[in-house]
């Protein structure tokens, strides 16, 4: 019960704050990932749209976490950095990206970073299914690694 | 964000404000009577006369000897020297030690440290409110035990074992037997002999007095193995130089209590009371860890489903108030709370969890201030974590 938290005031900031909360009636894609040790969650919903090029871009963007502070200010970071980027794009975003605009985190808390974005790209991976678009392997290859993390989790912690 | 806010400390059960009193008393110890009670000058010899009133006191406290207390530097310190002191002083005896499954990590760990050198442990299971079961006890023990330790009042869930009884078995069984009083000490009423044991741990900054003291009760005619080696300090069991200031402050703060034990107890129970019957009554799907009756007077604990306790812990702090959880997710290991784990709560259940310890600072308008930030709290971040009711 000891071990101490230090957050930086950025990261507090959106923890309070956090954008884009909550769901999409009728979303073109959702996603969901877990951190088989702790159980953190994480979903997002995203609505697909087109820019001048006519490529897919996330148009709007929703999450929801049931997680630690960091766990939340993360997933609302990957939000806001989602939002407007094509597919690909999003999809190649890196903790660093992140990092960038939400600062440091404590180093035992960056595998919140890693959950937020396998929760974007799950909800990408729904989008490219529902449309029976092509799947890069990576990505198909990162879904399974989710799923199968997700099994363990509702082994673990029923949720 | 930058608005000064008032904080509300609510986090007892970690550690304790130095009361004025006490540092009063402390204050000549640093640089007027500086002395080393081991040097044979007026210096010394002044400073070893406090030290000995300070061990009488401590012993009338206690209901002991005075040959039977031992200062430490901390709580941590005299569950070390208990645990392998009494390993290696009987190992020819017998390999097998019994503690709880909720003991602090200060026990826990030193006893899975002894596995390296062949000693086996054995973890006494609780039941749902947390509580050792004298039965249990009784059938765990074997021929081959030297030594029980089991924990007086649970830091994380706040209940009372039943000591007494426990040591009762021990006694009978010809084993040693020792309790970690940290928690309790101070702020329940006890006297060693009619606790049964053989060895408590006893510690200053969880009473008001400063860090660095503790104490260890041993009792007369038992001789163990010593964690620190040097010079002739303690009747020759622990070398150190004597921490005389912190000493002063302890003994004073231990008498403070005393004295006011039963005023406060009653107080704090009241307020405690107060906390436990709202939270569970106004918090939809909240939940009591720990005894509801037989917990220490100033510990509330609870889970919440729905939530995770760094965050709300987080969430508190950023409204001004401190309190502590068991959740994984403030560990650097991931880990949610052994003992919490121990009452047979699922991990999920363990990660919304919240610990709100109260002192003689708290007042009720903080309890009720308090609630109204811990349900605007629940209800945000149910709102993130899309926890329907």
């Amino acid at each position: 019960m000891k071990e101490e938290n230090i957050y930086s005031k950025k990261v507090l900031e959106y923890f309070r704050n956090p954008k884009n909360l909550g769901t999409i009636k009728n979303p073109d894609g959702e996603g969901k990932a877990g951190n088989i040790i702790c159980g953190d969650l994480m979903w997002f919903h995203i609505k697909i749209g087109k820019n001048k090029k006519g490529e897919d871009i996330i148009e709007d963007i929703k999450f929801g976490t049931y997680g630690c502070a960091a766990a939340i200010a993360s997933s609302s970071a990957v939000s806001q950095i989602a939002k407007g980027k094509t597919i690909k794009e999003a999809l190649s975003l890196k903790k660093e990206d992140v990092i960038k605009i939400l600062g440091e985190l404590p180093p035992y808390k960056t595998h919140c970073i890693l959950l937020a974005l396998d929760a974007l790209s799950e909800a990408i991976y729904d989008y490219l299914s529902r449309k029976e678009l092509s799947i890069p392997v990576e990505l198909q290859k990162r879904h399974q690694r989710i799923q199968k993390e997700k099994e363990i989790i509702k082994e673990k912690f029923g949720r | 964000m930058s608005k000064k806010r008032k904080k509300i400390y609510l986090d007892f059960s970690a550690t304790t404000p130095v009361d004025k009193r006490v540092l009063r008393k402390m204050i000549p110890f640093f640089s007027k009577k500086f002395g080393n009670t081991a040097s044979s000058h007026s210096f010394g010899r002044q400073a070893k006369e406090v030290l000995e009133e300070c061990r009488k006191k401590m012993a009338e406290i206690l209901g002991a000897k005075k040959e039977e207390i031992f200062f430490t530097s901390s709580a941590t310190e005299s569950n070390n020297t208990v645990l392998k002191g009494v390993a290696f002083a009987f190992k020819n005896k017998g390999d097998h030690i019994v503690i709880s499954s909720i003991e602090h990590s200060s026990v826990r760990n030193p006893a899975f440290w002894l596995e390296k050198f062949g000693f086996k442990i054995t973890q006494l299971p609780v039941d749902k409110y947390g509580m050792v079961h004298p039965k249990t006890l009784l059938e765990m023990i074997t021929k081959r035990t030297i030594l029980v330790s089991i924990i007086h009042a649970s830091n994380e869930i706040g209940t009372i074992q039943p000591i007494s009884e426990l040591g009762k078995i021990c006694k009978k069984k010809r084993v040693l037997f020792h309790t970690d009083a940290s928690q309790s000490f101070g702020k329940i009423s006890f006297k060693i002999k009619d606790l049964n044991v053989d060895f408590l741990t006893a510690s200053s900054h969880k009473m008001y007095g400063p860090k660095g003291s503790a104490l260890l009760y041993k009792r007369e005619g038992i001789e163990i193995e010593s964690l620190l080696h040097g010079g002739g300090h303690e009747m020759g069991f622990r070398a150190s130089t004597v921490n005389l200031p912190a000493i002063v402050g302890f003994t004073e703060a231990a008498q403070i209590c005393q004295d006011e034990i039963e005023e406060e107890s009653k107080r704090l129970i009241n307020l405690r009371d107060k906390l436990i019957k709202r939270v569970l009554k106004e918090i939809p799907r909240s939940y009591l860890t720990g005894h509801p009756k037989k917990r220490l007077p100033n510990h509330a604990s609870f889970y919440f489903e729905g939530v995770e306790g760094e965050a709300l812990v987080v969430d508190l702090d950023l409204k001004g108030f401190a309190v502590s959880t068991g959740s994984a997710c403030i560990s650097r290991k991931l880990e949610p709370s052994k003992v919490l784990i121990a009452l047979g709560l699922k991990p999920e259940k363990a990660h919304g969890s919240l610990r709100v310890s109260l002192g003689r600072e708290t007042k009720e308008k903080d309890i009720d201030d308090f609630l109204k930030a811990l349900k605007e709290s629940i209800k945000r971040l149910r709102r993130i974590s899309g926890f329907k009711l």
